[in-house]
């Protein structure tokens, strides 16, 4: 199994990424140049954070007509595992792979801090391994991360489990304080009706070693490995 | 060939050469190395590289005293970073820079810019930038002028680092009204590099294309002096601000683009167009390889009409390198930039003949003879005498300063100190810059005395900080300097790392006045001191002088930067108690001492005193005591005393991780009887850390073997019992929830109130750019 980490000029988390998948689970992985119409055989596309095309214009608005992003939706249309982290994220969203779209935080301040998120659905390739009701601790960074959608879509998003995190306080409560961003419904990562695109904003790339604070981004990778060899 | 004067070139009158900073003697020494009158652009080319930014002309022989050798200096001062070796074929590559003008006037970019400016250092040396630190001195937040400097500092750093993707990791913040004019940013970067990937700016190789690199040049940031482009532009572009735009976005492309030229082997050079831009790039790069060069300025990639040889020549756009390449791969250099969609155009060579030459096309406009355009600027000697004011100041009773009424309760005095904002956690701030990216940040912002990065492939880490308390150096420049070094030494020591080395970043006033350049003068040699002293050699820096306005000079400010090594980052310490029940040891001695502490500025409005003073020798055993017992595993946390004192470093320990707090049960009741309440309290005596163990024999004998004093005075507790002193027959008792409140939102309250007032006075800060 071969991870495809896709490089967006501006991408600044695609190394971590790499590091993902080689370090962590010992897999191969390649970075992907976004001019590319290539996948090079990857089976999980990783969308990384960064800031691609410098999010001018809107945070994913020029990344979502990179070249080979016609072949990640192509792979995610064919039902292959991707996951959108941060500002992979808000580019699955403005490509229309996941529903919603990401606003500047509440506070109009950056935010970079550990944050605690608790798993709503395991009906993905990114969850499966996870329990309902799971809590998981990862840093965020990002400037726009306020999840919202339109009225009618979040009904279809709540109603039909497409929710897979939600920001929680440390007794797993999705509390207005918990909500750093002051995103909808405290929505911190979505997935398609498929199940096998997801996106967060937290960064589950940055939570693999419990020396850097945290090692419950983990559980996403192991997830997507058993899901690819099931 | 001779340059000759342009058509439209303004005529040369003593009026136009002081516009330039040009002293009539000065002058006189360009007319007689040209052996004629200089050309308009010529003047400007001068101007520049024999400012004190670009020359040093006031402040190098005092920096050739800094010790600046070890075997692990691979590159000292001279370069665009200074570089050590950590061992297993790595190196790392570091060097800190003041934005301080350029904040003042417009915070925003000029503090992003000057990140980008740090940033471009390192990773011209062939490291990748790991971390950046930032060193801020703000005046009192009461003023509305210094909080929106302090919003639009802190959101120009953090967009800037934050898109290019290099975590901030540490740095300090202070504040006091000596910098109410002058805010001063300092910005510190920290790149990773293998060995034999180090390359230097020195320009090799007679017939090797110039090449200019990255973004395209324009008017902005053209010179210093205000007049420049009021006598050469239209009316409009006279309006333009003077302060560089900043494009991170560019910033990372060019990042990449030239690691990946210099690891293609097709280059012996490159610089960033920093300060004085093409003009200082091009003279340096020469001056290190003793060339020539020659430039065409038509050649030069611009992205404005009508821009003259003097204009493309000043010009301070962002995001730019100047390239020597290897003869024959023009080509291959274009295809790499152009992959990353910059742009990459040869405009000149280098030339055997001893000459600085720029065309216009096929004019001459600019010709030094020589190669040492730089050095060959005047040196000054000026006078330096300390101020009467300072000496009184120094000689002042601060023990004899009555206490206010409310300092009858000690926990009064404790819960003000950690509402100072020099005090004050910094978490307003630091959560606005990404600490995590990049996957290496063990310890971050907040989590210790400095800030911890792991090292990939290896067991190593680096810990980083930067220092300085400019109140000390004010009262005592010579002690001040000595402080600042072996603080920052501490810092890096608490988390287990060796001290190794240190960049420096000098804030002073003008150097004309007799204060200021005695201040300069002592605070270098109080650093040279302690640099010896602890084994910390200077690997470079950068001056920033003329930090003053009619009010008066910025405090002397010679922040430090310091790299410290550790070889196994399972040792990483903290600052926090981490579990009940664990032994309080207090390494180091109290003293009776109070001058120039946060103490008496921030309760009493006193700036006065004897700073503590500063025994390297102590500081050298600490260190190593430290060193050793973290190593044998011994020390939960450590956090060392500094503003506020053992009180406040002990309230720290307590409450510094607000999400998981611990109390403290402390007895200070040895030293009731020597030395007074608030100086045991609230003095900053130096050479002291406050550790937690579960083994204080181990770290007591450890202590003695070194010559360390040690005393255990206390256990952690549960959060629940607060943080209690006793000191003789008096008890002070500190709520938990009042320590954290004064100590965790002393800055949000502050910044609030700011919060309307930016949106106001500046759109940007509301919205636009992240």
């Amino acid at each position: 199994m071969k991870f495809g980490i896709v490089s967006f000029p501006g991408s600044n988390c695609d190394d971590d990424a790499v590091y993902a998948a080689t370090e962590t689970l010992g897999l191969p992985a390649v970075k992907l140049w976004h001019k590319s119409h290539d996948l090079e055989g990857s089976d999980v596309i990783v969308l990384p954070g960064g800031f691609a095309y410098g999010d001018y214009l809107r945070a994913g608005a020029i990344a979502r007509f990179s070249p080979i992003m016609r072949e990640v939706a192509a792979h995610a249309q064919r039902g292959g595992p991707v996951i959108g982290i941060c500002n992979g994220f808000q580019i699955a969203c403005e490509a229309g792979l996941l529903p919603g779209a990401l606003m500047r935080n509440a506070g109009l301040q950056f935010l970079s801090m550990p944050v605690t998120i608790r798993v709503e659905n395991t009906s993905t390739r990114w969850t499966a391994l996870c329990t309902e009701g799971q809590r998981l601790t990862m840093p965020i960074a990002h400037g726009e991360g306020r999840y919202t959608v339109d009225a009618t879509t979040l009904e279809r998003v709540e109603g039909e489990g497409l929710v897979v995190f939600r920001y929680v306080d440390e007794r797993g409560e999705a509390t207005a304080a918990a909500n750093v961003n002051g995103s909808l419904d405290n929505i911190a990562g979505v997935r398609n009706a498929a199940g096998n695109v997801v996106g967060l904003m937290p960064h589950p790339e940055r939570a693999l070693d419990p020396l850097l604070g945290s090692a419950d981004g983990r559980v996403l990778f192991e997830s997507v490995l058993a899901a690819v060899h099931a | 060939m001779t340059a000759t004067p342009r058509p439209g070139d303004p005529v040369i009158t003593p009026a136009l050469v002081a516009e330039h900073g040009l002293t009539p003697d000065e002058f006189e020494r360009l007319r007689v190395m040209l052996g004629r009158e200089p050309t308009f652009t010529e003047l400007g080319v001068i101007s520049a590289l024999w400012s004190e930014h670009c020359s040093y002309k006031h402040s190098r022989p005092v920096l050739r005293t800094l010790p600046t050798t070890a075997p692990y200096v691979l590159q000292g001062p001279g370069e665009n970073a200074g570089v050590i070796s950590i061992g297993d074929g790595l190196a790392v590559a570091f060097k800190i820079e003041s934005h301080n003008h350029p904040s003042a006037v417009e915070p925003y970019q000029g503090a992003a810019t000057g990140v980008g400016g740090i940033l471009r250092d390192v990773f011209t040396m062939g490291a990748r930038p790991i971390a950046m630190l930032n060193s801020l001195r703000f005046g009192s937040l009461d003023t509305p002028r210094v909080r929106y400097l302090v919003g639009g500092v802190v959101k120009g750093i953090g967009d800037y680092g934050n898109c290019v993707g290099i975590p901030t990791v540490a740095g300090d913040v202070m504040f006091d009204a000596a910098y109410e004019g002058n805010p001063l940013v300092n910005a510190m970067c920290v790149g990773i590099l293998r060995e034999e990937d180090l390359i230097r700016a020195k320009a090799e190789g007679v017939g090797n294309p110039i090449i200019a690199v990255g973004a395209r040049t324009g008017r902005d940031g053209i010179h210093g002096a205000s007049f420049a482009s009021e006598d050469l532009s239209d009316e409009n572009e006279a309006k333009r601000p003077r302060v560089q735009v900043g494009d991170p976005f560019t910033e990372k492309l060019l990042l990449e683009a030239s690691l990946e030229l210099i690891t293609s082997g097709h280059i012996v050079a490159i610089q960033d167009m920093g300060a004085a831009g093409l003009t200082s790039s091009s003279a340096e790069m020469a001056e290190r390889g003793d060339v020539g060069v020659t430039i065409d300025t038509r050649k030069v990639p611009q992205r404005e009409q009508g821009m003259t040889p003097y204009e493309i020549l000043l010009s301070e756009s962002q995001e730019r390198m100047l390239v020597v390449a290897r003869r024959g791969r023009e080509a291959e250099v274009k295809q790499i930039l152009t992959k990353w969609d910059l742009t990459a155009e040869v405009i000149g060579e280098v030339i055997a003949e001893p000459v600085y030459r720029v065309m216009e096309g096929d004019q001459v406009v600019a010709e030094f003879p020589g190669t040492r355009l730089v050095t060959d600027c005047p040196q000054y000697h000026p006078e330096a005498r300390e101020s009467d004011e300072a000496v009184v100041r120094r000689a002042r009773d601060v023990h004899a300063v009555p206490e206010r009424p409310e300092e009858a309760d000690p926990a009064w005095t404790l819960q003000r100190l950690l509402e100072s904002p020099t005090i004050a956690s910094k978490r307003w701030i630091t959560t606005q810059y990404d600490s995590t990216v990049r996957t290496n940040t063990v310890m971050g912002p907040g989590d210790g005395d400095a800030a911890v990065i792991r090292i990939r492939g290896t067991n190593k880490a680096i810990a980083l900080k930067t220092d300085c308390n400019g109140r000390y150096v004010f009262l005592d420049p010579r002690i001040g300097g000595r402080i600042a070094v072996a603080e920052a030494a501490r810092n890096v020591a608490c988390t287990g790392a060796r001290p190794m080395a240190i960049t420096n970043c000098l804030n002073f006033g003008n150097p004309k006045k007799p204060d200021v350049f005695f201040q300069f003068r002592e605070a270098v040699y109080g650093m040279g001191d302690a640099c010896r002293a602890l084994g910390t050699p200077v690997t470079g820096g950068n001056v920033s002088l003329y930090n003053e306005n009619p009010q008066g000079a910025v405090y002397p400010t010679p922040t430090i930067g310091m790299v410290g090594l550790m070889d196994d980052v399972r040792h990483a310490t903290r600052a926090p108690f981490q579990q009940e029940g664990h032994a309080i040891v207090l390494l180091g001695e109290n003293t009776y001492e109070l001058g120039g502490s946060e103490y008496l500025a921030w309760i009493h409005g006193v700036v006065a005193g004897a700073p503590p003073a500063c025994d390297l020798d102590g500081e050298k055993r600490l260190i190593n005591a430290l060193l050793q017992a973290i190593g044998d595993g011994d020390v939960a946390s450590a956090h060392d005393c500094s503003e506020g004192g053992l009180a406040v470093a002990l309230a720290e320990c307590c409450i510094g991780r607000r999400e998981n707090p611990r109390g403290a049960q402390v007895d200070l009741s040895a030293w009731s009887d020597v030395i007074p309440l608030r100086a045991l309290l609230f003095g900053e005596a130096q050479g002291r850390v406050v550790i937690s163990t579960p083994r204080p024999d181990a770290v007591l004998a450890t202590a003695r073997a070194h010559g360390v004093s040690a005393a255990v005075i206390g256990t952690v507790r549960s959060a629940s019992a607060g943080l209690v002193l006793t000191v003789g027959a008096r008890t002070i008792r500190a709520a938990t929830a009042q320590l954290i409140e004064a100590y965790h939102e002393a800055l949000p309250r502050a910044m609030q109130r700011a919060a309307a007032e930016v949106v106001e006075r500046d759109p940007a800060l509301a919205g636009g750019t992240r």
